[in-house]
């Protein structure tokens, strides 16, 4: 059985990771096509009338087209690129940088979900499952917006030292599962889910007593943070712009991600240790130090997180802060999955789900059709990333060197 | 009963341009006990899953009885009557014996109601026919794995078979339960059964077969039978000379490096399984620990290694106490371990060869510097090791997984030894390696003694022992029955191993 583990056949027309990550994405959109067909009434009424006319089944097909087509391209155009909008302004001389709202838009979502989704990633490839991430992002928001806001300061000390909140915060945040997992054993999934709700209430708690709440309301929303400790944006005169400084930063953790888990000696630690907590005992490694890193570096990542998405974007918290309808830290997770925890694929990854996620609300405006159809394709991609072998079967792929996605974590036990 | 007379003819299996199995015939007559010996790697184990239906076969055919057969699945197999026990098994930890054993052919009385009486009825009756001696109730994870492996074989005899395929079944057991699995294959053999038997074990080989068949690099090489001589069927698996005999200069110990005395481990259940030993190792010495398994060895070194607790005495390495250290802290004592489980506790399988070479110095001066690996170093370290210890790999940069269990064993014994420190222990160092292997780690073994290092060999081959020791000490139930020199008998170690310490000469 072991003697062609990796024998070199293997490697030709192989469906290796990249291929596959491609056509999960193809397939998710051949699901997300699905969907608009059969929750659209015009499709569906074209399709009944096939047998009445001979022409029919060309107009039903045409109709189908036009549909999927039309909530494809409004996705599109709404999350990355307008060619119309800049032959408009081209011609009739008008502002041009309308056309660059959509990207922008799309990379103001995406830098906050880059920083904690590599957190994450960083988590789940040392075996550990930081499903905290969005507490953690909270309460970073929370200290970043309270220093930000409150604090006077010239721009070059306030806007680090904000960020650094945030930071400290998370951190934090993440330290004390990890602490409870290496001294007790606490499960962390247990803690971390946990934590998650205690930090929600005390942000509406925050947000309604009176250091934080904004002066003169009485609903649940902060103070401004002082344009001192804003993260500028790349294009201060066009205000429908919002992209700024958030997306370097998520850059940089790239950047860090990448040489923690594949340069740093603290990195390989980790990843021994997520891979095999025996031989890490046996080589030296501390496990419980190992275990209260993780966390912390993984909590210092979603603060980071959630202080750029405030700092960046809203400038100021309401009640329903990173929370929406499945919270940025979950989302995290999925990208996480997508981007088998490799920080540059995690960094495309998160793109990708900020772009469905923007060009849904402008496919939905346009189209009439739901913005849940940008989460049942983000559902649909991560599910056949995490299936490869289902995708090597539609696409009739030769066996490649194909694992299924693993998380690394340990069991509910322990 | 009907018997079965199995012949392959001309079966070959290819994995893309990589041959596993060439041409290969083969012929088992009812009753007979076929050994097919070859090396790790060497397509035994692909021959046995295209037989068994799991792979289906490039070219060739199966006959059985003379009669060309098809297997498009195992199920097909299992249905022409043979069985097979894998080296993993395959059984429900929670489930009892009897349920294990009907498993997929449950016996059931009206509405379809498991007929659990009539399953352990029938697991006894087989039970005593071939002597099995299992107890139906028992639950599988409270047995001893030479237990559950006699539960693979009465899974397989339930289902009629005619042939057993044993993958190497000897690889999990301790010497005792090799013993009664090697009785229990020659009263399966009296009773007409035909056996295909796995191994690289020579010794085993030559106390079970009726008939050998080698095979090497996909073909077979030769035939043998039981009366061959060990080098001459070892010179024919590996295909050139191989020395069995280990040369060593003569003991010359110098200073004490590592010493243990009056030390006391529990193991989980709070037994005192190491009781109130001592014992040192000097320099240029090699001490071998003997023993059945289980009577505290792997306690004793995991205890030295740092991983587990000491509950009195003390550990000293090259002057360092080391009891209730770290494993951090006894490995930069100057110790140096070759674990008992070299994939759980030696290796992380997913991660590569260079890796896995500076697993546990990644902090290095010469791997690292300011938090940074430094990747080039840790691939020039391994591009060295690999051809100075002869391991055999597609690539530095391939995860330690896809090697074969010999080369496995390489990186560990590369890594520990190419740390150059003063102490070296190692478990079962040799335990799964094909001959090739093993004489290979053993000549590292010398040449460390011939070097003033310290060697502390914990082993439960005799063989081994013998063959590598200045002085052996025998552990029976956490102490030390005696220290003896290897000149002694077997006879002699063999007393001591059971407890008997009536003639013990220090």
């Amino acid at each position: 059985m072991s003697e062609n583990k990796t024998s070199l056949w293997q490697r030709y027309l192989s469906a290796n990771p990249v291929t596959m990550s491609f056509l999960a994405i193809f397939l998710g959109f051949v699901i997300g096509a699905a969907v608009i067909i059969f929750s659209s009434s015009d499709v569906l009424h074209a399709w009944t009338q096939i047998f009445n006319s001979p022409g029919a089944i060309f107009h039903a097909i045409k109709v189908t087209l036009d549909n999927v087509g039309a909530a494809y391209r409004a996705m599109f155009t709404g999350s990355v690129f307008d060619p119309t909008i800049l032959w408009h302004a081209l011609t009739t001389g008008e502002d041009w940088t309308a056309a660059l709202t959509p990207i922008s838009e799309t990379l103001t979502y995406a830098a906050p979900l880059v920083i904690i989704s590599i957190g994450v990633a960083i988590s789940f490839e040392t075996g550990l499952f930081n499903i905290g991430a969005n507490g953690q992002a909270i309460l970073g928001g929370i200290a970043g917006t309270a220093f930000g806001s409150m604090i006077h300061l010239p721009m070059i000390l306030h806007l680090p030292l904000t960020l650094a909140c945030g930071v400290a915060a998370g951190a934090f945040y993440g330290f004390i599962p990890g602490m409870l997992k290496a001294l007790t054993g606490a499960h962390e999934v247990i803690v971390t889910l946990m934590l998650n709700y205690v930090v929600a209430y005390f942000l509406l708690y925050s947000l309604l007593s009176t250091p934080l709440q904004l002066p003169g309301q009485a609903n649940d929303l902060s103070r401004v943070i002082l344009p001192s400790a804003q993260l500028p944006t790349f294009f201060a005169t066009a205000t429908t712009l919002r992209v700024n400084w958030g997306i370097l930063i998520a850059i940089g953790v790239v950047a860090f991600g990448w040489w923690f888990l594949n340069r740093s000696t603290l990195g390989f630690d980790f990843r021994i240790t997520g891979a095999n907590p025996n031989a890490a005992r046996a080589s030296g490694i501390n496990p419980k130090k190992i275990i209260m890193y993780v966390f912390l570096i993984s909590g210092g990542l979603a603060g980071l997180a959630g202080v750029v998405q405030v700092d960046g974007t809203t400038h100021s918290l309401d009640g329903g802060f990173l929370i929406g309808s499945a919270g940025i830290g979950f989302t995290a997770i999925t990208v996480s999955l997508l981007g088998r925890n490799k920080p540059i694929n995690v960094f495309w990854g998160a793109i990708l789900f900020s772009a469905l996620g923007v060009g849904g609300r402008i496919m939905q405006a346009e189209t009439g059709i739901p913005l849940d159809l940008a989460t049942i394709i983000q559902s649909a991609v991560v599910l056949f990333v995490a299936t490869p072998v289902m995708v090597q079967e539609i696409f009739r792929l030769r066996a490649g060197t194909l694992h299924t996605v693993e998380l690394n974590t340990k069991g509910w036990s322990s | 009963m009907h018997f079965m007379r199995l012949e392959l003819k001309g079966i070959t299996k290819r994995f893309g341009s990589f041959t596993a199995n060439d041409a290969i015939d083969l012929i088992v007559e009812p009753g007979e006990i076929h050994c097919l010996l070859g090396e790790n790697g060497a397509g035994k184990s692909t021959l046995m899953n295209v037989l068994f239906g799991l792979y289906s076969a490039d070219a060739g055919e199966i006959l059985i009885n003379g009669e060309p057969v098809h297997f498009a699945t195992s199920g097909d197999a299992v249905r022409k009557g043979i069985g097979m026990v894998h080296q993993h098994f395959m059984l429900v930890p929670v489930f009892t014996v009897a349920e294990n054993v009907v498993l997929g052919f449950e016996p059931t009385k009206s509405f379809n109601r498991v007929d659990y009486a009539a399953a352990s009825e029938k697991i006894r009756k087989f039970s005593e026919e071939f002597g099995l001696e299992v107890d139906p109730d028992a639950i599988i994870e409270e047995l001893p794995v030479g237990i559950q492996q006699r539960v693979e074989i009465l899974k397989a005899l339930s289902q009629e078979a005619e042939l057993l395929i044993l993958d190497e079944p000897t690889a999990v057991l301790t010497p005792q339960e090799i013993e009664s699995l090697i009785k229990i294959m020659k009263d399966l053999a009296a009773s007409g059964k035909s056996i295909l038997f796995i191994s690289h074990k020579l010794k085993e080989v030559k106390a079970v077969a009726d008939k050998i068949t080698v095979i090497r690099l996909g073909k077979v090489v030769g035939t043998g039978l039981p009366t061959d001589s060990e080098e001459e069927l070892a010179s024919k698996m590996v295909g050139r000379s191989v020395n069995l005999q280990v040369e060593k200069s003569p003991h010359n110990p110098g200073t004490p490096m590592l010493e243990v005395k009056n030390l006391v481990v529990r193991d989980e259940r709070g037994v005192a399984i190491v009781n109130n030993i001592s014992f040192s190792v000097c320099q240029g010495e090699i001490l071998a620990v003997a023993g059945v398994q289980g009577n505290g060895q792997s306690e004793l070194v995991e205890a030295i290694a740092g991983m587990r607790p000491v509950e009195s005495g003390t550990i000293t390495i090259n002057g360092t106490r080391v009891d209730n250290a770290s494993p951090r802290e006894c490995l930069d004592a100057g110790l140096a371990h070759i674990p008992e489980d070299r994939q759980r506790d030696g290796l992380v399988l997913k991660l590569s060869v260079a890796d896995n070479l500076v697993l546990n110095t990644p902090r290095a001066p010469q791997f690292a510097g300011r938090g940074t690996r430094k990747l080039s170093k840790v691939r020039e370290n391994a591009e060295k090791l690999v051809k100075d210890f002869d391991i055999r790999t597609e690539s530095v940069d391939a995860p330690v997984g896809s090697l074969s269990g010999g080369n496995q064993q390489k990186v560990i014994v590369a890594r520990e030894l190419s740390r150059n420190v003063d102490v070296l222990i190692a478990a079962q160092p040799t335990r799964g390696l094909d001959v090739g292997s093993i004489e290979y780690v053993h000549k590292q073994f010398i040449r460390e003694r011939d070097s003033n290092k310290a060697v502390l060999l914990v082993s439960s081959e005799l063989d081994e022992v013998f063959s590598l020791a200045d002085r052996i000490a025998v552990m029976f139930q956490g102490g030390i029955t005696g220290v003896v020199s290897p000149d002694s008998t077997r006879e002699a170690v063999g007393l001591l191993m059971a407890g008997i310490t009536e003639h013990t000469n220090v």
